[in-house]
């Protein structure tokens, strides 16, 4: 990929990190930089498509540690499960057999497994050696009549986030527009119901939590022609183009795939979350307002209006078992506030929110929910999240899997917000079970037991949940401080 | 420390004719169980040959070693006439035939609805063959229709302590003499992989252990010298029952050994200390602090970070572990161990079964502890959202109407290998019993959300008429 295409991309005129002088999308610095290269933004952007076969062209390191790890779900095909590689060998390199490997690569693929479409994704080796995977991939696809569609995201272009990017631009460059949507099955419109269609752009259906919110959108006649990209198939994308609203769930890093969708085709788009009730509700709604239909709008009043008195209902025995617990958050970008919302819904109290990867307007709607003070949490690392939890005096640390054991060695309780978690928490149904989670770890009895000293390492008299002193000889690990220290 | 039993359970006792597949072993398989954790010894079973048969193929299939058990073999003339002759005849053909250190001799329901007076037989038998006077003979009333293999064990146990262990008044034994000695009187919950561990962390302490009775020597699996033994090989030693009297202390654990445990302090005044059971943080704790306080040594570095790895097991099994259902049925030893593990792990057992009342059931950590077989545990795992079962190998069947994993626990495992040499106590044992439950749990990927298929996606045709 040219320098310049990189620089279009990393300039994105409808991101408010363009308006500020840090950028969202900063040069990651040698010795002090966490979170994912390109190839890893683009592959799990596009990874849940489910029907296409997902070929890592490169070296045995970038599929091999990455295939097989994330929770995202579908009704249907496993094919995205498989890890696709061309895993090039020395000789490959030496000997410059890349692109006659991949080739093959293609051809076996198509194949065995008879995929929509194959994607082939580009890393640092052959960036370097300068294979020519558009070229391949054109031949590729005229050769057996599948379209193979090169996702040019090498590790070193930049961030996770950009490779999101390349992702999305690569699916609306090349996938969208491919053909007309299919018409609505026959019966389900007439007598004053209309169907609309919608994408649904940075939904990936991890834990399947998009299965809470399909059924009310099917109610409504809200049709998702695709999701970018959660149990997604080849042939939806290609109908994107046709949508009357785009919604950006949860996520800027497709906002180029709305942006451009509006350009070339007019959709109109906003930006919400199914986490929580108010935000929910306020999702719906803004479809509603955005699509010209009264009956629609009616509608979707009467759902949210039968939802929010079920789940009220529901939720009242856990907000008495939740309330006045304080929590502190640390996620990333839109989900600093889609999930403050959430949690405040059940009754806690959240006392710091990070806010690594958030815009002005995501700050904006944190302090909406927080007041003007709210602490927000720039530098994520481990020491000052303990320190944080501390001077808050917080119940639960709420973050991703890879903050889970930084929390656990500190032995206070923990619930993982992130892609590889096992339980969905997106729409109405999804507030009952983060609530269940948050019990499950803030009322386990193990606490009081995992904090303990053991009694021999006790002075006489001492009780028997005090931290072991720094200094007992049967001491055998070190104190949470310590441990958390060396791991910051 | 959690504390694992605020509330004493609700015992709900049997209330129907059948039992339908039965929980119980009885109690005349606990005393063998105990006889069989002796050197040398042959248990004989007063009563009909089917007696022993059963009991034989019980143990078998447990333990898969061959079993040395035999019996007074009852038949119509002597079950109507009086068995004491066959006692007698039988007694004296396996100490001519094997010459046993020790013959224990439990009774059976057939021979205690007799009448049978088994004190006085045996007083016939040491009449009639004096020659045999140095092979002991330990009768115990074990009848099946009381109690279960738990309080049969500590029957047997008690009978070997009154009639083997001499009184200290007597003998000139005194506590503390043998300063490393501690006695260790373990129950039938415990595995052989228990009792080596209980042996292991005792050497850790310098402590010299003196397991009464010692399976873990006797039915460990191992292969020894002789191609053929009609007696156990390998147990506790007879001779060493003279020198419990000597020993510093005394370990106890389950609270079905309370009366075997208070024979032997009666008899010997050595100072006890007594543990329900050796499952979970809280009880370990106490255990490894009696051991550093009996020992006067120093907790190992390596026990110290045993307890911590177990506190980082909690931790990461807390999450699938934490409001997870359990049905368990077991003696109540094991029983009330695995709720109160349970229950210090944020799990909830929404059925409890128990084949007989016991003491420890006042500990077990649930609203109820029924009384009762697999069936009622069935009915009470259904109806309370078992999410797991915990019991023996008979729960097979009633794991899979339910559709819910088994763990095997208690007596007897059958259809697996190994189930007899699982650790579940000590801080290592609970650590693995802890990945094991949190795993079986993981695998059944609770809260899964199911699948919605959206009358309006653009479904491909291979997978339109798919639902």
């Amino acid at each position: 990929m040219k320098q310049k295409d990189i620089a279009a991309l990393l300039d994105e005129p409808a991101c408010e990190h363009n308006q500020k002088a840090k950028s969202g999308c900063a040069k990651p610095k040698p010795g002090a930089t966490a979170g994912g290269c390109a190839f890893d933004g683009a592959q799990i952007a596009l990874l849940p498509i489910v029907d296409v076969a997902h070929i890592v062209h490169g070296s045995i390191a970038c599929a091999g540690s990455a295939w097989d790890n994330r929770g995202t779900r579908s009704t249907g095909p496993e094919l995205f499960k498989l890890g696709m590689t061309t895993d090039l060998t020395e000789q490959d390199v030496i000997m410059g057999r890349g692109e006659k490997r991949l080739f093959h690569g293609i051809k076996q693929a198509i194949e065995t497994y008879q995929p929509a479409a194959v994607f082939v994704y580009n890393t640092c080796v052959p960036a370097l050696i300068g294979d020519d995977i558009g070229a391949v991939c054109k031949a590729a696809a005229e050769r057996w009549g599948t379209p193979v569609i090169p996702v040019d995201a090498a590790g070193f272009y930049g961030t996770k986030n950009l490779g999101n990017r390349i992702a999305g631009e690569t699916m609306v460059k090349q996938v969208c527009g491919g053909r007309e949507p299919d018409p609505v099955p026959a019966g389900v419109e007439g007598d004053g119901f209309t169907v609309h269609n919608v994408n649904l752009i940075g939904e990936y259906n991890i834990a399947g939590e998009l299965w809470h919110v399909l059924p009310l959108l099917d109610e409504l006649g809200l049709r998702v022609l695709c999701t970018l990209s959660g149990d997604a198939r080849f042939r939806e994308v290609q109908t994107m183009h046709r949508a009357d609203v785009n919604m950006m769930v949860c996520s800027k890093a497709m906002i180029n795939v709305a942006r451009q969708l509006q350009e070339r085709y007019g959709t109109p788009w906003f930006e919400g979350s199914f986490y929580g009730v108010a935000d929910m509700s306020q999702a719906l709604r803004d479809f509603a307002r955005r699509i010209d239909d009264p009956a629609l709008g009616a509608r979707t009043e009467a759902l949210i209006a039968r939802e929010e008195a079920r789940l009220r209902a529901a939720l009242a025995p856990w907000r008495e078992r939740l309330a006045g617990k304080r929590a502190l958050l640390y996620t990333g970008g839109v989900k600093s506030w889609s999930i403050v919302s959430a949690l405040q819904d059940l009754g806690l109290t959240v006392v710091a929110t990070g806010t690594k990867k958030s815009t002005e307007d995501d700050k904006a709607r944190i302090r909406a929910l927080m007041g003007e003070d709210a602490p927000m949490i720039e530098d994520g690392n481990p020491r000052a999240l303990l320190d944080l939890y501390k001077r808050h005096d917080a119940d639960v640390m709420i973050a991703g899997g890879r903050n889970m054991y930084t929390a656990l060695k500190a032995r206070i309780p923990f619930l993982d917000i992130n892609q590889e978690r096992e339980f969905g928490y997106a729409g109405y149904a999804g507030m009952l079970e983060l609530a269940r989670q948050l019990c499950v770890t803030l009322e386990s009895p193990i606490w009081a037991a995992v904090r303990s000293a053991p009694p021999w390492a006790l002075p006489a008299g001492a009780p028997d949940t005090a931290q072991a002193p720094a200094a007992a000889p049967s001491s055998a690990r070190p104190t949470a401080e310590h441990e958390a220290a060396s791991h910051a | 420390m959690p504390e694992t039993t605020v509330q004493p359970p609700e015992i709900v006792k049997r209330h129907k004719a059948l039992a339908v597949s039965p929980l119980k072993a009885s109690a005349t398989l606990g005393a063998t169980l105990a006889f069989l954790g002796m050197d040398r010894c042959l248990p004989m079973l007063h009563g009909s040959q089917g007696c022993t048969a059963f009991g034989k193929i019980f143990f078998i299939q447990h333990f898969r070693e061959p079993m040395p058990m035999q019996t007074t073999a009852l038949d119509q003339v002597s079950t109507i006439m009086g068995s004491d002759d066959a006692v007698v005849a039988g007694l004296a053909t396996i100490a001519t035939k094997h010459a046993p250190a020790l013959i224990g001799l439990p009774t059976t329901g057939l021979t205690e609805t007799q009448g049978a007076d088994i004190e006085r037989a045996v007083a016939m038998f040491r009449a009639k063959h004096p020659e045999y006077d140095h092979i002991a003979v330990v009768p115990v009333s074990t009848p099946d229709y009381s109690g279960s293999l738990e309080s049969g064990f500590n029957a047997a146990l008690k009978a070997m302590i009154e009639r083997l262990v001499p009184k200290a008044s007597i003998a000139g034994t005194r506590p503390g003499r043998r300063r490393r000695q501690v006695n260790v009187l373990a129950g039938a919950h415990l595995t052989v992989g228990d009792l080596e561990h209980i042996k292991d962390l005792l050497e850790r302490f310098r402590l010299r252990p003196m397991l009464l009775p010692d399976l873990s020597d006797s039915l460990d699996g191992h292969l020894a010298d002789t191609d053929y033994s009609a007696l156990t090989i390998g147990g506790t030693r007879l001779d060493e029952l003279a020198h419990l009297g000597d020993a510093a202390a005394t370990l106890v654990i389950g609270k079905s050994l309370d009366g075997a445990a208070d024979a032997l302090a009666a008899r010997t005044g050595v100072p006890d200390h007594r543990f329900p059971h050796l499952m979970g943080l809280e009880a370990m704790d106490a255990f490894i602090t009696t051991l550093a306080a009996i020992s006067a040594e120093p907790v190992p570095e390596r026990i110290a970070r045993q307890r911590s790895q177990l506190q980082d097991a909690m931790l990461d099994a807390h999450f699938s572990l934490g409001q997870a259902r359990f049905a368990v049925a077991a003696d109540g030893d094991l029983l009330a161990a695995l709720t109160q593990l349970l229950a210090a792990m944020g799990a909830e057992t929404c059925a409890a079964v128990a084949p007989t009342n016991a003491p420890a059931l006042k500990h077990v950590a649930a609203a109820t502890v029924k009384i009762g077989d697999l069936e009622d545990l069935e009915q009470r795992a259904r109806a309370g959202g078992a999410e797991v079962l915990i019991t023996n190998s008979h729960g097979v069947h009633t794991a899979e109407r339910l559709g819910i994993p088994l763990l095997r626990a208690g007596f007897p495992q059958f259809d697996i290998l190994g189930g007899y040499q699982r650790q579940w106590i000590g801080y290592t044992g609970t650590r693995a019993t802890l990945f094991e439950l949190a795993n079986i749990l993981l695998g059944r990927h609770k809260g899964v959300i199911p699948a919605y298929r959206s009358s309006l996606k653009q479904w491909p045709a291979a997978e339109r008429n798919a639902a």
